[in-house]
């Protein structure tokens, strides 16, 4: 991805994270490179909470006062800018708990299509059925499928990695066939900042019928994301990965197939009538959204896309770009570190796992630690990408539009710094 | 500096130079525990003779807390009686989960007295105790299979 726009101010944006100010370890300046694991967020974003808590908070979609009236604009107005950020309709975003409830609500929802009615008849999946995802998948986008299948008997068949942790799509007609019904797959590796060819998954999937459900999570944050031209019908993603709160994700559905989905989760507010014998539920969005939702989570995140926007989603990818070619080059030119996945930085975004010889990666991840920088270690949700790439565990260091080169280099002196302190360099 | 507190030489020592390590036979029971968090393994056998553990023999993959415990935990209880062993265990955890508040007692715990400075992070309690609760596991199985 190529941009003309201006680079980003870093040191004026790093002013809006007070947290990004603070010390750890005895007086250690905190370097964050654990945006892929939670963001930090903005002043703007928790001002944006506290200002709705302390003057509009109420119950939403129900209640005739005028806080009901507020809170509930306030909340269906974020739903709106949030569905204007990713390129969906108003009506085409639910919020949920995160984005793991986001992929079971699909896996469950299909699970129920078999006892509901004929309009759900696209979902049902059984017996001879295939479910396709790949073995590059966070566990939130694996497990779902992988318990979908076991509930009813289809079949869960997955793409695999090549050497350099690319989907090996060379076969892509034997593992989408007329018999896949789902293809869940992963927009950019948690792990490895990859980035899958959204378009050749799609057009495959469409060939033979199948739906297809896409992991977000690590785009939509990181690079402009537009959910109407990717042509996916199904995408999950989360706030707080996104400098918006934890507690609120949010699924994407093609307003047709959200129309025809039945419920997950029921209850309260999703209805439409009850009446002791069964119900009927409400249209969508609504009929996704059972019980009393998050309300300030979702104007948190609502504030969240209006400073990314503000920033320019182009300008935050591009300068994560060069944090991990910086990244690549400075830990790769380290004898002894071996980078895990793709050893450039095309078609991937910012994070980048390494292994340090003789070093266990939760003992580099405590030497770090001790210097002041925070990264993530072990196997990121996704143990079987880590088997396929011979890597018990490993450590990430993930970036967002708030690091620096300077981080970047103090990354690749706490690694030096880690094998003298193991005697291995 | 808190990271030598952490990592004291003997658990250096025992990491670059572990104790009992390898599976061994005749074994009586073996136990295989992963950390979920990072994938750590370790399976561990005992052997176990007239309620005395003759012999404890491990394989794994692991940071050097869980590979530098284990390999104590060959040291502490190897030739003890099963409840002497579990004494120690006990000792162990407590020490472990004490948030550094827990003053080690050196003649039960010997070498791991030297894991006081890793009970102070909590993330790194799980990596000592993996080669406890696989142990604390396989005398279970030993003596379930008697």
């Amino acid at each position: 991805m190529t941009t003309t726009a201006a680079p980003l101010d870093v040191t004026a944006l790093r002013a809006d994270f007070p947290i990004l100010s603070r010390t750890v370890r005895d007086g250690k300046r905190l370097v964050y490179l654990d945006s892929g694991a939670t963001s930090q967020r903005p002043t703007q974003v928790l001002d944006a909470e506290k200002a709705f808590l302390q003057q509009h908070n109420a119950a939403v979609h129900r209640g005739a006062h005028q806080l009901a009236e507020e809170a509930t604009d306030a909340y269906e107005g974020a739903r709106q800018r949030i569905a204007d950020f990713v390129g969906a309709d108003f009506g085409e975003l639910v919020f949920t708990k995160n984005a793991t409830e986001g992929f079971n609500l699909v896996a469950y929802a299909m699970g129920n299509a078999a006892t509901s009615g004929p309009e759900a008849a696209r979902f049902v999946v059984g017996p001879g059925d295939e479910i396709v995802v790949t073995e590059m998948e966070h566990h939130a986008n694996l497990v779902p499928w992988q318990q979908l299948a076991q509930r009813t008997g289809a079949t869960l068949k997955w793409f695999r990695l090549t050497p350099d942790a690319r989907l090996d799509l060379s076969d892509v007609d034997s593992v989408i066939t007329p018999r896949t019904r789902v293809v869940a797959f992963t927009h950019q590796s948690n792990v490895t900042g990859v980035i899958n060819p959204v378009d050749v998954l799609v057009a495959a999937a469409q060939k033979v019928g199948a739906l297809t459900v896409l992991d977000a999570c690590q785009s939509v944050p990181h690079g402009p994301v537009d959910f109407h031209r990717l042509g996916v019908d199904f995408a999950s993603f989360s706030g707080h990965k996104m400098l918006g709160p934890s507690g609120i994700g949010v699924l994407y559905g093609r307003r047709g197939l959200l129309e025809a989905l039945p419920p997950f989760i029921t209850g309260g507010s999703m209805i439409e009538l009850v009446r002791m014998e069964g119900s009927t539920f409400a249209p969508p969005p609504q009929r996704f959204e059972a019980g009393s939702p998050m309300t300030s989570q979702a104007v948190g995140l609502g504030a969240a896309v209006d400073y990314l926007s503000v920033v320019g989603m182009e300008r935050v990818h591009a300068h994560e770009h060069a944090l991990t070619v910086a990244a690549l080059e400075g830990l790769g030119a380290i004898p002894g570190v071996r980078l895990i996945g793709p050893q450039d930085a095309v078609d991937r975004g910012g994070a980048v796992p390494f292994e340090i010889e003789g070093v266990h990666p939760h003992d580099a991840g405590q030497v770090l630690d001790s210097l002041g920088i925070a990264v993530r270690v072990g196997h990121h949700c996704a143990w079987p990408l880590h088997r396929c790439l011979n890597a018990q565990s490993s450590v990430r260091a993930s970036f967002y539009l708030y690091n620096t080169l300077d981080e970047v280099d103090a990354l690749v002196d706490g690694v030096r710094e880690a094998q003298k302190f193991f005697g291995v360099a | 500096m808190q990271l030598q507190q952490m990592y004291q030489e003997i658990i250096l020592d025992h990491y670059k130079n572990p104790h009992g390590r390898g599976l061994r036979s005749p074994y009586d029971a073996e136990s295989f525990q992963v950390n979920p968090t990072c994938g750590d393994e370790v399976t561990l056998r005992v052997h176990v003779v007239d309620d005395v553990v003759q012999d404890v023999s491990y394989d794994g993959q692991g940071c050097s807390i869980s590979q530098a415990s284990t390999s104590v935990l060959t040291d502490l209880v190897v030739g003890k009686p099963v409840g002497e062993a579990f004494e120690k265990m006990d000792a162990f955890v407590e020490l472990m989960q004490g948030r550094g508040q827990v003053e080690p007692d050196e003649d039960v715990l010997e070498d791991g007295i030297a894991f006081a400075g890793v009970a102070k992070y909590p993330a790194r309690v799980k990596c000592a105790l993996l080669g406890w609760m696989a142990f604390k596991d396989a005398v279970a199985r030993s003596q379930g299979a008697a």
